[in-house]
């Protein structure tokens, strides 16, 4: 059995997408380029930038492509003339930018904390600001008020920037509404090495690659026809998506595993959050253990964000939210897609169970002690 | 050219490029080669797995596509895996080469020398640099296109950090002296960088021999994708950078953002395909070069090859055609489609920077184009191509007053032009 649930890292590739890239694949020819290859490779480029704006709902001079979500995020805060306001939960392609961000902490709930935006926002200054919060997070899926940022930070002149790589084709959202928003083709079911930033054409932004001036000089280097066709194909099917169903099995999910351990729930399920993402507690089970007992069994999942799943260190998104490290060192995350299956969630859940009832310390304990003839020495 | 493509991928035929239309524009970009979409294929839907991801079978199956790609551009550098970073192409490689070396050494020496002939991308680089308080010396080059070494050597300064002179030139396919220049900076402990955007594939290319620290290559120009590239970072000695995209930490940290597997693995199947075709290709097109050159000189005279006739890679042909007005060559050969300078900046009817570098007239300059023969292209198109041009001239040339009193010995340049 081979399952994929780590479609937060990066999704499989939409048969649209496949599609069209194909097709592209037969254009030969740069879009600067004034001979007819290079204006039929213009023109498709334009086409799929025109199809993007539809789908955003904005306008297409607004969106400026890029190698994808980590280069928009430092495009648009990077160089900013300016201060810059961030989340405590930001990816690392919005914390690693620059060393001068303003770091504004969540609640509990892993929502931006809005007092504080609202504190930090009045304090008087006088350079441009520029406000950074994503709209849903990569690890948690919580997503954040940004109808009511946008509200607080217009009240006081600031720009709006979204990371919005989760959250485009996941949310509905009236992304017109943000000054500025980075999405990544890879996470929508298209190809990886593409994404997009929209600007606002009357926000200052200093473009870092220079060249020959593609992408109105925004961004330099020769346009990735394939990557943004395929893309614009993503997105255009990812508005198709039945959102609810794969929510209805997220939730079943859940209330599987919640059958056999019920303190495995991290979230509060009620806090607004992505329809396919869901964190597990297994008591006692380090997420490595866990990561590495399921690949056995054949799901695919995650024991934190890709970038930095490398690396064993406990999230710090998670302890931003204020839970402690321990609890956090035993978590893995799930996320489905829109292809995800009944029947992978209950197998899921099984092995979830098996895995549980194999590694953790506080299960072999109980055991040991029914095989003694003990009453249960544990009552969890 | 397009018999051959849809000879291997005969469900996608080109949809809107009519057949007799002959691609002569390689220094722009290429054709993906079949082999190289082969290789590219299952990574996009069955190897999906983000190569970052350390976790499952997913993961390192993209991983490991990945390092294969990365050894194989190595090797055609010869160098070591680990001294390649991959970026979105040549673009951002040069801008991270320039900036990123600036921006890590920049509190102790302060200047670079680079030349004017070179890609936009890297003169841009460097004007922000100079913006930064950073001296630039833009190194002019001699009338054939290549930088006179004892002006580099004399330019180089206890200050200066980094000399950043293109491999191959993509508008007259001139080689610089790599070896000599590298032999410069090193013994000067000066770093050496280049943009081998147009060398890669085509000529020898040895980081170690060449004394090369660092050197941007893209995909789109040898068979492969667009959107990737990759920067070679030499390890010993040691070229430190500051990262121009930060964020998840890939790349050692000097480039992050999820690496788009499939086009790695693209990139790394061209450089495979370059190493093992290059004598035999270069020989080809070397012909194809002749062929070309020839056939037109020997219809036509007062045409002018742009560059050292020596130092020049075979598939790059720039002609000026005398006498004749370059639009409306451009025009009459539409069938053709060449360039009459970079991509980046052909929509522009400025004349080109490099032409007027070398000392070309602007006149001729106006009338340059660029041929460019690769991988693909077949005798029968460049007889096509030689009977189109000469018959354009001789037409353009017909109807020319300048070119009745040329015939006649008159010395253009004495003649005093009315104001108007």
């Amino acid at each position: 059995m081979s399952v994929y649930f780590d479609y937060n890292a990066t999704a499989p590739l939409r048969a649209s997408s496949k599609k069209v890239m194909l097709e592209a694949m037969d254009f030969l020819g740069n879009a600067s380029s004034v001979h007819s290859f290079g204006r039929e490779v213009r023109r498709k480029i334009e086409f799929s930038r025109g199809e993007i704006a539809g789908v955003l709902d904005i306008e297409a001079k607004r969106v400026i492509f890029t190698s994808g979500a980590t280069e928009s995020n430092n495009l648009a805060l990077k160089n900013f003339p300016g201060r810059a306001i961030v989340s405590a939960i930001e990816h690392d392609s919005i914390l690693r930018v620059r060393e001068d961000l303003i770091v504004v902490p969540v609640l509990a709930d892993g929502t931006v904390d809005l007092e504080k935006l609202e504190a930090t926002l009045s304090k008087d200054f006088t350079a441009p600001t520029l406000v950074s919060i994503m709209a849903a997070n990569n690890e948690t899926g919580i997503i954040q008020p940004l109808a009511e940022i946008i509200q607080i930070a217009k009240k006081h002149g600031a720009y709006v920037h979204s990371d919005a790589v989760q959250a485009v084709g996941r949310l509905n959202f009236p992304w017109q509404t943000l000054d500025m928003v980075s999405i990544s083709a890879h996470k929508l079911g298209g190809p990886s090495g593409i994404g997009c930033l929209v600007i606002n054409p009357n926000l200052p932004l200093i473009p870092h690659i220079r060249g020959g001036g593609q992408e109105r000089s925004y961004r330099a280097g020769t346009e990735n026809l394939l990557g943004i066709a395929g893309m614009a194909a993503a997105l255009r099917d990812s508005a198709q998506d039945n959102l609810q169903l794969v929510e209805r099995l997220r939730d079943d999910l859940e209330d599987l595993i919640c059958q056999v351990f019920p303190e495995s729930l991290v979230l509060n399920r009620n806090v607004p959050r992505l329809s396919n993402t869901a964190l597990f507690h297994m008591p006692g089970v380090k997420s490595e253990t866990q990561v590495m007992n399921f690949d056995l069994e054949g799901f695919a999942v995650s024991a934190g964000s890709a970038c930095s799943s490398g690396k064993v260190k406990a999230s710090a998104v998670l302890k931003a939210m204020g839970l402690d490290d321990d609890k956090s060192s035993e978590m893995i995350r799930i996320s489905l897609g829109p292809k995800s299956t009944r029947s992978e969630i209950e197998a899921f859940a099984q092995v979830w169970q098996s895995i549980y009832q194999k590694c953790s310390p506080l299960k072999n304990l109980e055991r040991k002690a029914q095989r003694n003839g003990y009453e249960s020495v544990c009552s969890l | 050219m397009a018999m051959n493509l849809s000879a291997v991928s005969n469900i996608h035929p080109f949809p809107v490029i009519p057949r007799e239309q002959i691609y002569m524009d390689y220094q722009a970009t290429t054709p993906c080669d079949p082999g190289v979409l082969d290789k590219m294929l299952p990574y996009f839907s069955n190897i999906f797995g983000n190569p970052h991801s350390r976790n499952h079978v997913h993961g390192w199956l993209a991983e490991e596509g990945i390092e294969v790609a990365r050894q194989q551009i190595a090797s055609l550098l010869k160098a070591n895996e680990k001294e390649i970073v991959f970026t979105s192409g040549a673009t951002e490689s040069n801008n991270l080469a320039i900036k990123g070396v600036a921006g890590f050494y920049g509190d102790k020496k302060k200047h670079i020398i680079t030349c004017v002939t070179e890609h936009k991308c890297v003169l841009e680089s460097c004007r922000q640099l100079e913006q930064q308080g950073f001296e630039i010396t833009y190194l002019p080059v001699q009338q054939n296109g290549l930088i006179d070494l004892d002006n580099l050597r004399n330019s180089i300064k206890d200050e200066t950090l980094l000399v950043s002179i293109m491999a191959v030139n993509n508008e007259i396919g001139v080689i610089q002296p790599l070896k000599e220049i590298g032999a410069i900076c090193r013994q000067k402990g000066v770093f050496f960088h280049t943009d081998a955007a147009q060398a890669i594939g085509k000529i020898d290319i040895d980081v170690n021999e060449m004394n090369i620290d660092l050197l941007s290559l893209s995909g789109h120009k040898i068979y492969g994708p667009k959107g990737i590239g990759a920067l070679f970072v030499r390890r010993k000695p040691r070229v430190r950078m500051q990262a121009l995209i930060s964020g998840g930490g890939q790349e050692r940290g000097m480039r992050s953002g999820t690496l788009p597997t499939p086009l790695c693995v693209g990139l790394g199947e061209a450089c495979a395909i370059a190493e093992r075709e290059m004598k035999d290709e270069s020989e080809r097109i070397a012909r194809l070069g002749h062929q070309l050159y020839t056939g037109i000189c020997k219809k036509l005279s007062h045409v002018y090859l742009n560059g050292d006739v020596e130092r020049r890679i075979p598939g790059n042909l720039n002609l000026s055609f005398a006498f004749v007005e370059g639009e409306g060559l451009m025009m009459g050969i539409k069938e053709l489609s060449v360039s009459s300078g970079s991509a980046c900046t052909s929509s522009s009817l400025e004349p080109s920077y490099v032409l007027r570098a070398l000392g070309v007239e602007e006149e001729l300059a106006h009338t340059s184009i660029r041929f460019g023969i690769g991988r693909f292209t077949t005798e029968e198109e460049i007889e096509r191509a030689i009977k189109t041009v000469v018959h354009e001239v001789q037409r353009l040339r017909a109807m020319s007053p300048l070119w009745e009193m040329a015939q006649e010995g008159i010395d253009i340049k004495s003649i005093q032009w009315a104001a108007h």
